[in-house]
């Protein structure tokens, strides 16, 4: 073990090439890279890594199973906690979770645990198959899954291993929720989601398409022909800026945007039927990881000028360092410390630019983050041909409309147990961003991991 | 996938489809939609549901011919299938008696009216349709609609069928008349405009059933947005039917405007390829 090696590069596509395509930018470990990688893990005895990881992942020992070559091992370690290995390497923040608990960032860099969570899952997807996992002993319970999103597709995986007949229930036609219609092609192969939902499909879990409970049949109804429900349903509500000239034409909110392109694939129009403005000039307004998204999407459709607008400075900005650093190497304006206050159309109607204000750090706000305030005087006008919306998301209010008992707070996220992700309601469970709001894929499968736990509790003893 | 019963081109840019969709036609009520998407390559389309078959699973759509998917749409054969179907979708219109119901259909408008119609009439109201449309041979279920009224107006631009003259026009004569406790108007965005001016000044409830611009059908993608009393509002989960003295009709028509270059570039690119294949795989 070598802690003194620095922390292998990842090859990445080169900016100017990636610009133009929707290949995935970075180009993954080799295996010879990965060993050495790996070797740089000090194997703590009480390894803060895995107090980092909201599922738990046994790192240092998927990192030794790397260390000694043995790929398909390291992948069944992580298999114990973790059934989205392939997605979470790529899209956890780990510089916030298990990387920034890493002893070796103290004194040098983290040992790079996504990159090799990543690697091992490419491997074994690509390379050398793990053998499908065989059920448990079929169990003559039924589970329903609403919302095939991260949170669902960890518990429908959990619980199909158990034994439980599992059925998921999706309101669009394809499966994997925020995988496939948030995040775009370039950060997350939709091969690798396939891949997860067909292993899935594989296990014997059913998947209903095209079905959006709440609103013909209710939560009721679908309690009537099952034990127990978890309820995924996700943030799907976008939030507006509720600025004049919104309702424009070419303004979107991130979710319709990224829909467009990563689910419809517009970004193979004319091939594929669904259109998206593909301007010359355009906004983004937010600083998130959807907001870098649709930021970087923008450019690889081809637009010239992608501003990024967000009303703080760069150290606020929510956004993963590694998005907004892809971004910017993309060539994504920031133009930070600056606000819409209007949105400009011509004579159709159309979006022709939009009016911003210089703002500065004052006093330190309920979030302790010091409070942007406007500077008078300082409006200028940018002009812009489309603009997303990229301010987050609230709860999709749908299911719950049907479902009077199924208890929500205020914001209409529904109220669930932190430890077995009970509902209001016997039988139902809940996880994922429907609970916690907007959050993370790797928050959402480890309320997922909980509920399972206690979905399998309550099925066994009958008790809730 | 949903296996087509018929397809039926029943004038120059009017299709009439019938497929299989056994849990929209068990669920479906008066005002709901489905979104659709023909193949692999296809965009997800709002249509409105004019009629269905609980016991053989069928719903019944008409579509107006007008770019790539819906030629696409009716290219399709009896015996094909969809790739997928969704729903139903929307707020179910508010069917009760109110006395006497005006239900107002403006060319493919009419297709939808007719479950409203039916409805309106079920639930012991008086009901007057007025049916109108550029020409005598652009109506659509004229027999259908004319069983349900208590009184039945056919109006025409032209005047080749029926009166001549436009929807408005019965409508004033239908007030003059007599009592009108509600109206609903479907039809081309200039049309609900009009009508629901009319009822404005004589402060008759309107509901008119708007067709945006959509995707998801669940309220995720905000792009069906209109603007409904000065709020923004969500067409596929406030609606389709809103209150037709509060819609701002003019930012609808705008927004239904925002691809018109792009959708225009993909017809052209269809027809292309169809010439080149002389008929479109499966595929896409």
């Amino acid at each position: 073990m070598n802690a003194k090696t620095p922390r292998q590069k990842m090859p990445e596509q080169r900016p100017e090439d990636r610009k133009r395509n929707f290949d995935e930018v970075p180009l993954g470990y080799t295996p010879e890279v990965a060993v050495v990688e790996a070797g740089r893990c000090l194997q703590c005895k009480k390894p803060l890594c895995v107090e980092g990881c909201p599922v738990s992942i046994n790192i240092p020992g998927f990192i030794k199973e790397i260390a000694e070559k043995n790929f398909i091992g390291a992948i069944k370690v992580i298999k114990e906690s973790s059934s989205l290995p392939a997605v979470c390497g790529r899209v956890c923040p780990q510089e916030s979770q298990c990387e920034a608990k890493c002893i070796l960032g103290k004194k040098f860099e983290p040992v790079a645990i996504g990159k090799l969570e990543g690697f091992v899952a490419d491997y074994e997807r690509e390379v050398e198959h793990l053998p499908a996992p065989v059920p448990g002993v079929k169990k003559d319970k039924k589970v329903a899954i609403i919302g095939s999103g991260p949170a669902g597709l960890t518990v429908a995986g959990e619980l199909a291993n158990a034994g439980y007949s599992v059925t998921v229930f999706e309101a669009l036609h394809t499966p994997g929720g925020v995988l496939v219609y948030g995040i775009p092609e370039f950060r997350l192969p939709k091969k690798i989601v396939t891949y997860e939902i067909d292993a899935l499909a594989a296990l014997g879990v059913e998947f209903v398409i095209n079905r959006i409970v709440g609103l013909s049949e209710s939560l009721g109804d679908i309690m009537k022909r099952f034990d127990a429900a978890f309820v995924a349903t996700g943030a799907g509500l976008p939030s507006f800026l509720n600025i004049p000239g919104e309702e424009l034409q070419g303004v979107y909110s991130a979710n319709e945007y990224l829909t467009r392109v990563n689910l419809m694939k517009a970004y193979k129009f004319p091939e594929y039927d669904t259109p998206v403005i593909r301007g010359n000039s355009m906004a983004v307004f937010g600083a998130g990881n959807v907001a870098m998204d649709s930021a970087r999407t923008a450019v690889r459709l081809g637009c010239d000028e992608v501003h990024l607008i967000y009303r703080r400075s760069r150290d606020e900005m929510p956004a993963r360092a590694e998005e907004s650093h892809h971004a910017e190497e993309e060539g994504v304006i920031f133009d930070l410390l600056t606000n819409p206050v209007r949105l400009l159309g011509d004579e159709n109607g159309r979006l022709c630019g939009v009016e911003c204000v210089k703002m500065e750090l004052g006093e330190p706000d309920d979030s302790g983050r010091r409070r942007p305030v406007e500077i008078k005087g300082s409006e200028f006008i940018i002009k812009i041909d489309a603009a997303i919306v990229a301010i987050g998301n609230g709860s999709n209010p749908i299911l719950q409309k049907t479902a009077p008992d199924l208890k929500c707070n205020k914001w209409g996220n529904i109220i669930a147990d932190e430890t077995t992700m009970k509902t209001s309601v016997k039988g139902v469970f809940a996880g994922g961003d429907i609970v916690t709001g907007a959050a993370t894929v790797i928050e959402a499968m480890g309320a997922g991991r909980k509920a399972a736990k206690g979905m399998i509790d309550y099925l066994e003893s009958g008790s809730w | 996938m949903h296996y087509i019963h018929s397809n039926d081109i029943i004038q120059p840019t009017l299709g009439k489809m019938v497929v299989d969709a056994p849990y929209v036609a068990e669920y479906r009520k008066p005002g709901q939609f489905i979104i659709l998407r023909i193949d692999e390559c296809g965009e997800r389309m709002p249509l409105t549901i004019s009629d269905a078959d609980k016991t053989k699973g069928t719903i019944t759509l008409f579509y107006q011919i007008v770019g790539t998917t819906t030629k696409k749409l009716a290219g399709m054969k009896a015996g094909e299938r969809v790739k997928d179907i969704v729903g139903p979708l929307g707020h179910p219109t508010e069917v009760e008696k109110y006395g006497t119901v005006v239900c107002i259909g403006g060319g493919i408008g009419i297709a939808p009216l007719y479950p409203i119609s039916k409805g309106m009439k079920e639930a012991g109201n008086k009901v007057i349709n007025i049916l109108g449309a550029r020409a005598g041979n652009l109506f659509i279920l004229e027999d259908e609609m004319s069983r349900i009224g208590d009184d039945n107006i056919v109006c025409t631009d032209d005047g080749s069928r029926g009166k001549k003259g436009f929807v408005t026009d019965m409508l004033r004569d239908v007030m003059a008349a007599e009592q009108v406790d509600l109206v609903v108007a479907i039809g081309p965005v200039p049309m609900m405009k009009a009508v629901s001016m009319q009822t404005k000044e004589k402060g008759i409830k309107t509901y008119v059933s708007l067709n945006s611009v959509m995707i998801d059908g669940t309220g995720m993608c905000g792009g069906c947005r209109v603007t409904v009393g000065g709020e923004t509002k969500f067409t596929c989960v406030d609606g389709p039917e809103f209150d037709g003295h509060l819609v701002d009709f003019d930012n609808l028509g705008s927004r239904l405007k925002t691809y018109h270059v792009e959708e225009k570039e993909s017809y052209t690119t269809y027809n292309h390829k169809c010439k080149l294949d002389g008929a479109v795989g499966d595929e896409c």
